[in-house]
């Protein structure tokens, strides 16, 4: 580990996934804004999960599953890609992937911003409970399964069966979509969602207009179970 | 002239009364039976065994007078914290959402007297069941309805469910009548909706992957935490020596008589194995890997007695775990209720729709009014005897085996009384050496 003026670097060459998820979230916890920088990644799972606290991380690699999961408040940026789940389970704060995410990115995510700069795979936001996350790229098939609240946003396409089985989350998507989900519709894009979008693209440093837009949403016919309904299983 | 003789009715076998009625059911509304609760079908179970008592060979515990332990310690194997508990039954899981808060308070009272854990559900953790739970264990569900990192932290323990007895490989589905605001509050959902709980977890598929979830469960809580796996009662040998391989510290192992808050009719009783069926496997698994012991082993799936308590164990587990037996403590099923069940068009012992949240008991509902039925504090009590005989009996025969702790009990103690069970607990059949598939036969 050495520090200079502002900020701590923990070469993971030299240094255990223990020991530098204890420095992280020690770190959090102790509310002082600091900045970490973690070199050599080299793919490592669950790095910087659990972090509780105002603080800023910054991964100069590629990270393995789960990076970041259940963050709160801390803001982790990874310059490169991340493997499956990142930030899965994340209550708040930011997390920004540089390169590309692997499979159910953001799922169950309760809150905060992940901001994926490349394409994200299979099953992004699956069951997301009020996350936002922005792709700047495409997403792959089943995204936003189950999906219960939150924003998902896709500057590109979207694979198949987006939204299956979705509840109350709403999907904004540019490109094209391959087909849509059981009870997923497209909806009516409402001034409301033009600000909600507006706002989201800003945020994420996102070169992109919310007019070019399509939003999607649940069409609430299998909320209460109904025979009638079987077919779309 | 007289009647030519008849023959008298007969009814079928195959098609009974009881089978016709589902017909007629099923014919009537175009769905399948939805229930609580476990197989209610005959299967070998406990029963089927008996202990063999100290003879010439072996000599008994003085009861009241010479002791016989009954503490078990739970995640020896990563967990710094392990949990220590004084009886080797504890409380399954079962969710807020499916039980009103008073129950949930109750468990937690009762276990916590009895010196022993209880465990959350889908739906997330409650005030009232972690501040009366001294020892609680925080269910990692597929749907992760209220998964959030503090409560992980505030738990003693996680347990990753993979499957449960009443429905391996299958979800669960709360109906909207019980999705109050607090529930749906909780859970992230509207209120009044259905809501569906997955059969699989969404960011992990098969136990490599669960490696790396039980990695990131541990950093995130400083590999305090045992981590349990609980599995249904599928393919024991198999599930366990994976749930080894992932990490598990605990196996929880829940054969098809386990409860569920509501699953198909057709799903409890036709999938799963029975739970005397399930814990050699189990057993033989953890013994091949060189970790029985060290990975502990709970079962659950129709406990109710002492005895069932120290068959288990005697079988191999460490402890065991009981979640209808300790519904049926609080006051379930009780006959007090019994012109209210009538109403619903069912009897004392029978009532099994617990999700549609009528329970006249007060335990399976979210309805305000029922709910003040169930005193938790004296229902906590009435779980805390009920353990307490658990315990008592247990004791008793593992002294009458003479053994001084009850984790001492082993096959060697058993016979059976069916060639299924006796194939089933690989112990001999009653008065012969020998049960069905033991080598050299």
């Amino acid at each position: 580990m050495t520090t200079t003026l502002d900020k701590t670097v923990l070469d993971m060459t030299a240094t255990d996934l223990r020991t530098v998820n204890t420095t992280l979230q020690a770190a959090a916890k102790a509310q002082a804004n600091g900045a970490y920088v973690i070199t050599n990644p080299r793919g490592s799972h669950a790095m910087a999960c659990g972090l509780d606290g105002p603080l800023s991380v910054t991964i100069k690699g590629s990270t393995g599953y789960y990076c970041a999961g259940m963050n709160k408040e801390a803001t982790v940026t990874v310059e490169g890609s991340a493997g499956p789940g990142v930030a899965e389970n994340m209550m708040s704060g930011t997390v920004t992937i540089e390169g590309d995410a692997s499979q159910y990115a953001g799922a169950t995510g309760h809150g905060g911003l992940l901001n994926i700069k490349g394409n994200a795979s299979s099953r992004c936001g699956i069951s997301m409970k009020g996350i936002d996350i922005v792709v700047h790229g495409n997403i792959g098939h089943m995204s936003a399964f189950m999906a219960q609240k939150g924003n998902l946003v896709v500057l590109g396409n979207a694979g198949d069966a987006l939204g299956d089985s979705l509840y109350e989350a709403r999907l904004f998507v540019r490109g094209e979509v391959k087909s849509l989900g059981a009870d997923c519709i497209e909806k009516e894009m409402r001034p409301e969602h033009i600000e909600t979008l507006k706002a989201l693209l800003e945020k994420a440093g996102a070169d992109a207009k919310p007019e070019e837009f399509k939003r999607y949403g649940s069409a609430r016919k299998l909320y209460n179970f109904n025979i009638d309904h079987a077919d779309a299983y | 002239m007289d009647k030519t003789p008849q023959t008298e009715p007969r009814q079928s076998w195959t098609f009974s009364n009881s089978i016709n009625s589902e017909i007629r059911r099923a014919a009537a509304t175009g769905i399948y039976d939805i229930r609580g609760g476990g197989a209610k079908r005959r299967v070998p179970h406990f029963d089927d065994l008996l202990f063999l008592g100290a003879s010439m060979s072996r000599y008994p515990l003085e009861g009241y007078r010479e002791k016989c332990e009954t503490s078990v310690t739970l995640g020896t194997r990563f967990a710094k914290k392990p949990i220590e508990l004084k009886i080797p039954v504890t409380i399954a899981g079962m969710s807020f959402g499916a039980l009103s808060g008073h129950a949930k308070e109750a468990l937690g009272r009762g276990a916590t007297m009895a010196g022993t854990s209880t465990t959350t559900g889908d739906g997330g953790m409650t005030e009232e069941e972690r501040g009366h739970s001294e020892k609680l264990v925080y269910q990692y569900l597929p749907s992760r309805y209220g998964m959030n990192p503090d409560d992980l932290r505030r738990a003693d323990a996680i347990e990753v469910v993979v499957g449960q007895g009443a429905k391996p490989g299958g979800g669960g589905m709360l109906l909207g009548q019980k999705i109050t605001e607090r529930v749906a509050g909780m859970r992230d959902l509207p209120v009044g909706i259905d809501q569906r709980s997955a059969c699989r977890h969404p960011d992990w598929t098969g136990p490599d992957d669960l490696e790396i979830k039980i990695l990131e469960l541990r950093e995130i809580t400083n590999w305090e935490k045992p981590i349990y796996i609980k599995i249904g009662g599928a393919r024991p040998y198999y599930d366990t020596a994976l749930a080894v391989k992932a990490g598990a510290d605990v196996v929880v192992l829940d054969g098809m008589q386990g409860g569920t808050a509501a699953t198909q009719d057709v799903f409890i009783e036709h999938v799963g194995q029975p739970t005397l069926a399930c814990i050699r496997p189990a057993v033989q698994a953890l013994q091949d890997l060189g970790m029985h012991r060290e990975v502990q082993l709970v079962v659950s799936g129709g406990i109710r007695t002492g005895a069932d308590v120290a068959k288990a164990l005697a079988l191999g587990a460490d402890a065991v775990a009981i979640g209808t037996a300790a519904l049926i403590a609080l006051g379930d099923n009780d006959p007090r209720w019994e012109a209210e069940y009538q109403k619903l068009g069912t009897t004392t012992g029978a009532y099994d729709d617990w999700h549609e949240g009528r329970d006249p008991a007060g335990i399976t509902t979210q309805d305000p009014e029922l709910m003040q039925r169930l005193d938790p504090v004296a229902a906590g009590r009435r779980l805390r005897n009920y353990l307490s005989v658990l315990t008592l009996e247990c004791q008793t025969i593992a002294r009458a085996c003479g053994h001084n702790h009850v984790h001492n009990l082993e096959p060697e103690d058993l016979c059976a009384l069916t060639m299924e069970a006796a194939a089933m607990a690989q112990v001999p059949l009653a008065g012969t050496n020998w049960y069905p598939g033991k080598p050299g036969f």
